[in-house]
């Protein structure tokens, strides 16, 4: 008989302690303590918490887009489509359509595991029409969320080869998903530097230095991109895609392009990485690639309901049908969040009853995102020892800070980094909850941290006369 | 590749240095990392190796091909059939089957919050949709939750195990998870360690839902079978559990046990004393239990009950409160049969909180369970009570599905047992019936000589010839030398009857094509 629990921190997968998921981390979990505690009535410097944490729109008070909420309430309950209630056609019409594709016109049935029918194949129009490139839906791989359908293509390269363990290229800084998920999966993170000095570039000779150092003990075998970036928010130049394509060829990298935030641009180009590899022709129109998005961002911002695709390209048939057979265990994403993407991915027409209030309502999001970026990008460059680049994309800021020795060193005693130091007095002194730097990367030296900006208008004045008003205090406090 | 590197490379092949082979080969792996015309990033070769291993009957070959039929079919091909009957899945709205309606109207307020004040549902239902959208950040379904799930439907799940079993539940112990199949890979990845150089192991039933089998091979763990015993309703035979342990330890560490109650594919319900002597059996071995209860509103047969793992362990008194327990329940089965919702939940008990909190770092990471998905959990875990509107119609709906679930299940058990060269157990509860059947020799080689299993040489000849998709029993696992299928009862009753009758010809047809 075994004294010891079967599962313990050292009998345990391994790969998980190295998984760190900073933007539901500690300083997360020490902002539900404090709202928790405000709700008991302990006294503090502020009456409430701003959670500027996590890229959800609607928990900041953005409002659902109607056509699609409309849509989603007809294909939960079909019995209101031949109601008495004041339902635009055009909205009903798209609840027959999905119906039409579920099996027994049920929601409730499973998908195929790829995704419903119908649903893949407007993806595959709204690319083809993004890109002028055409798109075929069998290519097209649902998910939930795109996190899901990352995690799935990543966990393709657990596999030396050569002899070396295999090895995939993230940005720094990045989105903790991929250092998270290659955690988990065991396999390396090789680290590329964006270029902060230049709008968060992506410069060839960094690509090749961390390519360089990293396949000595490696094979890196995969390269991931994100644009618009995450936290850093720029919109990568064409002529940066088309250089990083030639790179990843020359190097024989899988590219995964994260691109879910290219309906959250204020007014720079959009270029897909797809759409960049066909127009530079032979070899780079034959490269495989994977891109993502998601109807957790964009306009639709439909976090909670976990929706999103993959577009996988070029991939060896025998590769794809492994693919297949491993998301199929899994049956399917729910039905109710592809019926989402579907109103995502075909929107409302023009001269259809719910087009006006469509556009109307993505102006109005699109004008908040501008308006925000703006002010963010202003006011934290006006902040003394903050340095902000601008902001072409995402719904995210991230400023870097000065931080001084002394506070440095308090830090160092309590065993952060200095700006998990900083964010959390922050919050203690404030209740504003942000990201620091540590949990997405930076240049060794540098702290930053990362904040949602989408709040609406007064809280985010607030929440930046907040941050100014810290700012200065902690810079007195630690001369 | 660089020019210079591919001119390296070709005099070396000229001159004998390098295989010829090695540089033409299209799908060789690229040792030195640099690309050559036609070479892949990706190939099965270089590919996660798991991967490649792992298969699901479920949706596999003949399911692709019952797919590819019905396109002919619509495409006006002419075929002895007029339609193919998907008897492999246990989905059972695609067999017809009507959503609860309580839990629909919920679903539709919470998509479109504007529908509460309309006046046009009952009160309880508009009552739930607040409850959670007030739950919601930004009053919305649109919000990302908290990793487990929202708190107040964790704590209604709570109180829906304690009703169940008769003793307490915490809502901590429990998180909420995107259909119980992403509960279950989460909590068998926590196993992937290689303690003292051997590969952890996992016992499953043999027969077995491919889930089980697909996720250890991805994860690279042993599967430890352990065979039910089929002429004792599919029972877990102790002597039977012993033998699979101590042969698999040789080779591996068994860490875990899984057990699924109601079966799937094999329908049992376990007894109380069966469930017992498990538990005894995984303490004295110092086993995880996974409980897989997803059917556990699926009980039909007289005398048969619904006894969950976890009440069991807790009346098994004080000596086994260290026992490690995670069990796992769905809302895509039951009388729901909200397969794409994607709801489920696991309830842990036993579980140290230093490995707890390794867990949520792997589910935390994937952000939180589709909220709709967590709305159909509460509206199971809290259905509508005597006395409030909605009740009737629930309590009418949920008994009519469980009923006419009760009589197709004794239906196709009967149909079966009738039959030349079946023997079918009774389907005690769950979704499906698994007959054994008899194959004359003739057909064994000529299985043999297409290369694929006799049960699936046989299941394919079903389909091409009738229409009927099953699942043969080599994709679940069964004894050697014997062969079933899986076919579910979600059939409505009267293309069940057909179905069965449709079966019975093909099988007399069939038999009589290889014999003699």
């Amino acid at each position: 008989m075994k004294l010891e629990k079967c599962l313990t921190e050292e009998n345990l997968n391994q790969n998980l302690l190295n998984i760190q998921y900073a933007v539901r981390g500690p300083i997360l979990q020490r902002a539900l303590q404090i709202e928790r505690e405000l709700v008991k009535g302990v006294p503090k410097r502020f009456k409430r918490v701003v959670r500027a944490n996590c890229g959800d729109c609607h928990a900041l008070g953005q409002k659902p887009i109607t056509f699609i909420r409309q849509v989603l309430a007809l294909v939960s309950f079909p019995e209101l489509i031949s109601s008495r209630l004041d339902i635009p056609q055009d909205v009903k019409d798209r609840a027959k359509e999905l119906l039409d594709d579920c099996t027994k016109g049920s929601v409730g049935s499973y998908s195929p595991s790829n995704g419903l029918n119908l649903v893949r194949s407007r993806v595959a129009q709204y690319i083809t029409n993004r890109d002028g490139v055409p798109s075929n839906p069998d290519d097209i791989y649902l998910g939930s969320g795109a996190s899901d359908v990352i995690k799935s293509v990543l966990t393709l390269f657990v596999e030396d080869v050569g002899g070396k363990p295999p090895a995939v290229m993230v940005p720094i800084p990045q989105y903790p998903l991929f250092s998270g998920t290659l955690s988990e999966l065991g396999v390396r993170q090789v680290d590329y530097y964006l270029d902060e000095e230049h709008d968060w570039a992506l410069q060839i000779s960094e690509l090749e230095r961390s390519w360089r150092d990293a396949s000595i003990e490696s094979n890196v075998r995969a390269l991931v991109v994100i644009n618009p970036g995450n936290p850093t928010g720029q919109v990568l130049t064409r002529d940066n895609i088309e250089q990083i394509i030639k790179f990843a060829y020359e190097r024989n990298l899988f590219i995964l392009a994260d691109e879910v935030y290219q309906e959250n641009i204020v007014s720079k180009p959009f270029h897909s990485f797809k759409k960049v590899m066909f127009e530079m022709g032979a070899p780079y129109s034959r490269m495989e690639l994977a891109s993502f998005l998601t109807t957790s961002k964009g306009y639709a911002a439909e976090c909670g309901l976990r929706s999103g695709y993959v577009e996988l390209l070029h991939l060896q048939p025998s590769v794809q049908k492994t693919f297949n057979t491993m998301r199929s265990v899994m049956q399917c994403p729910s039905v109710l969040g592809q019926c989402i993407l579907d109103c995502v991915m075909k929107p409302p027409s023009p001269g259809k009853p719910s087009h006006n209030q469509f556009i109307n309502e993505i102006r109005d999001i699109h004008q908040v995102l501008k308006e925000r970026t703006a002010t963010a990008y202003k006011t934290f460059n006006s902040i003394p020892g903050y340095f902000c680049n601008p902001i072409d994309g995402s719904m995210f800021a991230y400023p870097r800070i000065e931080i001084p020795v002394e506070a440095q060193l308090e830090a160092k005693k309590l065993n952060m980094s200095p700006d998990e130091f900083y964010c959390l007095r922050l919050l203690e002194e404030t209740g504003v909850c942000v990201i620091p730097g540590t949990g997405f990367g930076q240049l060794p030296g540098s702290f930053h941290f990362r904040t949602t900006i989408l709040h609406p208008k007064d809280e985010f004045q607030y929440m930046m006369d907040s941050i100014r008003r810290f700012h200065l205090n902690f810079m007195q406090l630690y001369p | 590749m660089s020019q210079l590197k591919l001119i390296s490379r070709v005099s070396r092949v000229l001159s004998g240095a390098v295989k010829r082979s090695e540089l033409f080969e299209i799908n060789k792996v690229n040792t030195n990392n640099a690309r050559t015309m036609a070479s892949k990033g990706l190939t099965v070769e270089n590919m996660n190796p798991n991967i490649v291993k792992l298969e699901y009957a479920v949706r596999g070959p003949l399911v692709i091909r019952a797919g590819e039929i019905e396109k002919e079919l619509e495409k006006g091909a002419q075929k002895p059939f007029k339609r193919v009957i998907k008897a492999n899945i246990g989905d059972a709205h695609a067999m017809g089957q009507k959503p609860i309606t309580f839990i629909r109207q919920v679903m539709a307020c919470l998509a479109l919050p504007d529908l509460i004040d309309k006046g046009i549902f009952p009160e309880d239902v508009k009552q739930r949709a607040r409850e959670i959208l007030d739950a919601c950040g930004g009053g919305s379904v649109g919000s990302y939750t908290a990793s487990h799930g929202i708190e107040l439907v964790r704590r209604r799940v709570a109180d829906y195990i304690q009703r169940r079993d008769g003793h307490p539940a915490h809502w901590e112990d429990i998180f909420l998870s995107s259909g119980a199949s992403t509960a279950i890979k989460n909590c068998l990845q926590l196993f992937c360690n290689d303690l003292g150089g051997k590969t952890s192991g996992v016992m499953i039933p043999i027969p077995q839902y491919p889930l089980y089998s697909a996720s250890l091979a991805e994860y690279g763990l042993a599967q430890v079978g352990y065979y039910l015993d089929e002429e004792h309703h599919w029972g877990l035979d102790l002597r039977e559990l012993e033998r699979s342990l101590a042969e698999a330890s040789a080779t591996c560490n068994v860490r875990a046990l899984v057990v699924i109650n109601p079966g799937n594919p094999t329908g049992q319900v376990l007894t109380r004393d069966n469930i017992e002597s498990i538990i005894k059996f995984a303490k004295k071995h110092g086993l995880f239990l996974f409980a897989d209860e997803v059917y556990q509103d699926n009980v039909y047969a007289a005398g048969s009950k619904f006894h969950s793992f976890k009440k069991v362990l807790v009346e098994l008194g004080d000596d086994y409160k260290d026992v490690e327990l995670a069990s796992f329940m769905s809302v895509s089965k039951g009388y729901m049969g909200e397969c794409g919702a994607r709801g489920g939940w696991a309830e842990l008990r036993g579980v140290n909180a230093a490995v707890r909190a390794q867990l949520y770092k792997c589910i935390s990471a994937m952000l939180c369970p589709n909220v709709l998905g967590q709305a159909a959990i509460d509206c199971v875990a809290r259905p509508p009570q005597p006395g409030e509107p909605s009740y009737e119609l629930y309590i009418k709906e949920k008994t009519d599905v469980l009923d006419s679930l009760k009589k197709r299940a004794e239906m196709i058990v009967d149909a079966f047992n009738q039959m030349q060269g079946f023997k079918c157990n009774v389907v005690q509860g769950a979704m499906y019936a698994f007959p054994r059947f008899e194959l004359p020799p003739r057909a064994v080689a000529a299985a043999a000589a297409a290369g694929i299993p006799p049960d699936t040489f046989y299941a394919f000849r079903l389909l091409e010839e009738t229409g009927i998709c099953i699942v043969p029993g080599s994709g679940f696992g069964q004894r050697p030398g014997t062969y079933h299928f899986r076919t579910t009862i979600l059939p409505q009753p009267e293309l069940l009857r057909e179905m069965l009758d449709i079966f019975k010809k093909f099988h007399q047809k069939f038999t009589a094509e290889y014999s003699g």
